[in-house]
């Protein structure tokens, strides 16, 4: 728990730089879940002089500024932890956090539930570096594997629609946003739990995509509208799109009520959450069910049709139009479950579509322009790739390290893992 | 409401430092898209590589500013190769989505902690711009006429800044008369034809990329001399995404157009915003608040985008024949 707390807080950071104003230090201090208040935090600057302190609030956060960049040493008050609350690793009460200047800098404490004596904590175990270089290799491949299963959803729908229409579409990222805040409304707003909010919000993804398609895209496509044209107009879409969430919701970024913060589990060397779990199992599910429905039912062969040849499946007595339809709803419904996913476990904001959509572009792109098998391949092995990547590279350099290697991929074989020569000249 | 101060802005939005910039950054674009064809969503890397190219060899290694100039534009030379070479043999779409991550990469790579020595992180970099307003011949003081002022900082900038539109206007003018031109236009029409008649398309799209994208880089630099400092945010898609606005409405492929295309784009889009902000501030308009004016006018130019490219495609000066909106 402790570890994604730290991957979304440093997500939060790299996620809102612009507002930051001001060097603080601060954090949320949690056990199992719950808040713990009352916790005495002390700050002093590298060279032992006294910045300030501060007390954990009903939150369990608590807020230091300091006055520059800079070394400083942060003290957590282990008399002031409540009973049965004790720090896990006893001797890190006392951390030294680099801040730097215009940043804020979060700043954990791992708690865990005990007695003073030290039972319950667990014990800095000595293993081998090379053991712990393992353990490491497995968590990040674990945490690929869950973005790369929220990519290859949201790629599958742009290989879809590029398939079968030809539109490179720019603005697939926002569908995943549009998801996600539909799920956000229905679930704060309207206050349904989120197990009921988030196939709602489904079903509005995919009327969304449909409506799209029914009064945009496919009137624009009667016009004989260009290729790049759409591309373009593509932009126009998603930037309306994500402004409008900004426009509405605000740029902050905003919890559902529901699995915001959950016991951490041990799997082996892999620690998650629950949630992180049933969102994967619930991102793998329907992966191969759409897999599957593509393969052998009459729909999905007829989508493999049209995405193969529209002309020559058009004269073969598929209805194209129908089937571009549903694709576009089975697209949208599939990006906005990822979106779901996403502001579960990570983000919520008004960027979190846009900051995937490149990665996405990197799976499809990597599989193979058009293909959806391709697209499943490529994405995971991006997730996993961005986030394993982090062992050698600094991690806000990991999309750069993504991005590359679709470049690469392009200059060596550009019809990507599963494509087909001809698609690509 | 004060409509002095809501013209005063717009009119000098409309010929103010973002105009030229704007101005700069789809001129390159428009040899790009306009003339060749080839789909580069990635103008804004190309400024950024310009305005880091500078305050980087200035403030970090404090090499002196001709060199930092050199820097940018042979930054930007190399930039245009580097996407070129994957990209230019394949479709459209492909060029497109690797000039957006490019671009993201520049961005990405500027604002790291890892090169916080080099590049400043996400505070950017300042204190390079002394020897450019060194050079400024305007003794200080507020220049204008009617509604239009500027300090004589602003003034030097927009000086060397029109100066520089004039000579990109010029050049493209000519080489785009010019055979080399011509064998450009040609390409955009039919790549196939111009192979068929023996020209080595790669290359000549690779000029253009090159080309273009040195005009993006001086976009840079202006961009970046203006603020006397540079910020890796600033170039983010939505950069390549107004450059695209500014170029369609004014005309792609045509030698104005993206002149006459920036200046109205600002020039409208800060009526809009400073009309907004005094209508909510004088509570003509009370359901919005200051703060989400920004969104909308974002919403405006996405909106606008639309709309432009579904019913006018050709913008206010150009010949719908005349433009590369069907992918090869």
């Amino acid at each position: 728990m402790v570890f994604t707390a730290f991957m979304g807080a440093l997500l939060f950071a790299l996620a809102s730089p612009a507002f930051a104003d001001g060097e603080t230090l601060r954090g949320t201090l949690q056990n199992q879940g719950q808040p713990v208040t009352g916790v005495k935090i002390t700050v002093t600057s590298g060279d032992g002089q006294p910045v300030g302190e501060a007390t954990s609030d009903a939150e369990g956060k608590w807020e230091v500024p300091v006055p520059a960049a800079g070394s400083y040493q942060v003290t957590l008050d282990q008399a002031t932890l409540p009973t049965g609350t004790v720090l896990r690793l006893k001797d890190r009460a006392t951390l030294t956090v680099q801040v730097f200047e215009g940043n804020y800098r979060n700043v954990l404490f791992a708690l865990a539930s005990g007695n003073a004596d030290g039972s319950g904590a667990q014990p800095d175990d000595g293993s081998s570096a090379s053991s712990a270089f393992w353990t490491r290799v497995a968590q990040l491949a674990f945490e690929g594997l869950s973005l790369g299963l929220v990519i290859a959803l949201g790629a599958l729908g742009i290989s879809l629609i590029f398939g079968t229409t030809g539109l490179t579409n720019f603005a697939h990222g926002e569908l995943l946003t549009v998801g996600a805040f539909a799920a956000l409304v229905l679930n704060t707003t309207l206050g349904l739990h989120l197990l009921v909010a988030a196939p709602l919000a489904v079903l509005i993804s995919a009327a969304f995509g449909y409506g799209q398609e029914r009064f945009f895209w496919g009137p624009l496509r009667n016009r004989k509208t260009g290729l790049v044209s759409m591309m373009i107009i593509s932009i126009g879409v998603a930037i309306f799109l994500r402004y409008l969430v900004l426009f509405l919701f605000g740029g902050e970024n905003v919890p559902y009520e529901q699995y915001v913060a959950q016991d951490g589990i041990q799997l082996g060397p892999i620690s998650t959450t629950p949630k992180g779990l049933i969102a994967m199992g619930v991102e793998i599910v329907v992966l191969i069910a759409v897999g599957l429905a593509l393969t052998y039912t009459r729909l999905g062969k007829a989508t493999r049709a049209v995405s193969d040849n529209p002309a020559l499946a058009a004269s073969s007595g598929i209805n194209v139009d129908r089937i571009v339809r549903i694709v576009w709803a089975m697209g949208a419904a599939v990006a906005g479950l990822a979106g779901i996913m996403l502001g579960t476990t990570q983000i919520l904001n008004f960027q979190m579509g846009q900051q995937v959509l490149l990665l996405m572009f990197a799976g499809v792109t990597l599989g193979g322009l058009g293909t959806a098998f391709g697209a499943l391949v490529g994405a995971l092995v991006v997730g996993m790739f961005v986030q394993i990547s982090t062992i050698w590279i600094p991690p806000e350099l990991k999309t750069v390290g993504a991005l590359a290697v679709l470049i690469i991929v392009l200059l060596v074989r550009p019809q990507g893992i599963l494509g087909r020569r001809e698609r690509i000249g | 409401m004060d409509w002095e101060l809501i013209f005063s802005r717009a009119l000098s939005a409309g010929i103010g430092t973002e105009a030229v910039i704007y101005a700069l950054a789809a001129i390159g674009l428009n040899i790009h898209f306009g003339y060749t064809g080839l789909l580069n969503f990635g103008q804004a890397g190309f400024l950024a590589v310009g305005a880091y190219g500078l305050a980087t060899t200035i403030t970090t290694f404090g090499l002196p500013f001709w060199l930092g100039v050199t820097v940018g534009l042979v930054g930007a030379v190399l930039f245009a190769l580097l996407l070129g070479i994957p990209t230019l043999r394949l479709r459209a779409d492909y060029l497109a989505i690797v000039t957006i991550a490019a671009a993201e990469i520049v961005r990405l790579v500027v604002r790291s902690v890892a090169l916080r020595g080099t590049f400043g992180g996400t505070d950017g970099l300042d204190s390079f711009s002394g020897d450019f307003y060194a050079l400024n011949p305007y003794s200080p003081g507020s220049y204008g006429f009617w509604l239009i002022k500027f300090d004589h900082r602003t003034l030097w900038v927009l000086t060397v800044g029109w100066i520089l539109v004039a000579a990109a206007c010029a050049v493209v003018y000519l080489v785009m008369k010019s055979p080399w031109g011509r064998v450009l236009k040609a390409i955009r029409e039919d790549e196939d034809a111009v192979r068929s008649l023996g020209k080595n398309v790669f290359s000549y799209k690779m000029q253009a990329l090159v080309f273009g994208g040195v005009v993006g880089s001086l976009a840079g630099f202006l961009f970046a001399l203006s603020r006397a400092a540079t910020q890796p945010d600033l170039f983010s898609t939505e950069l390549t995404f107004f450059a695209y606005t500014v170029l369609i409405l004014g005309g792609a492929a045509r030698v104005a157009g993206p002149v006459v295309g920036a200046m109205i784009f600002w020039l409208l889009l800060i009526l809009v915003k400073t009309g907004m902000e005094e209508a909510v501030n004088h509570q003509v308009i009370t359901f919005i608040t200051v703060n989400q004016v920004g969104s909308i006018n974002y919403m405006l130019v996405g909106l606008g985008l639309i709309l432009l490219l579904i019913y006018r495609p050709q913008g206010i000066f150009g010949d719908k024949r005349e433009i590369a909106l069907d992918a090869r």
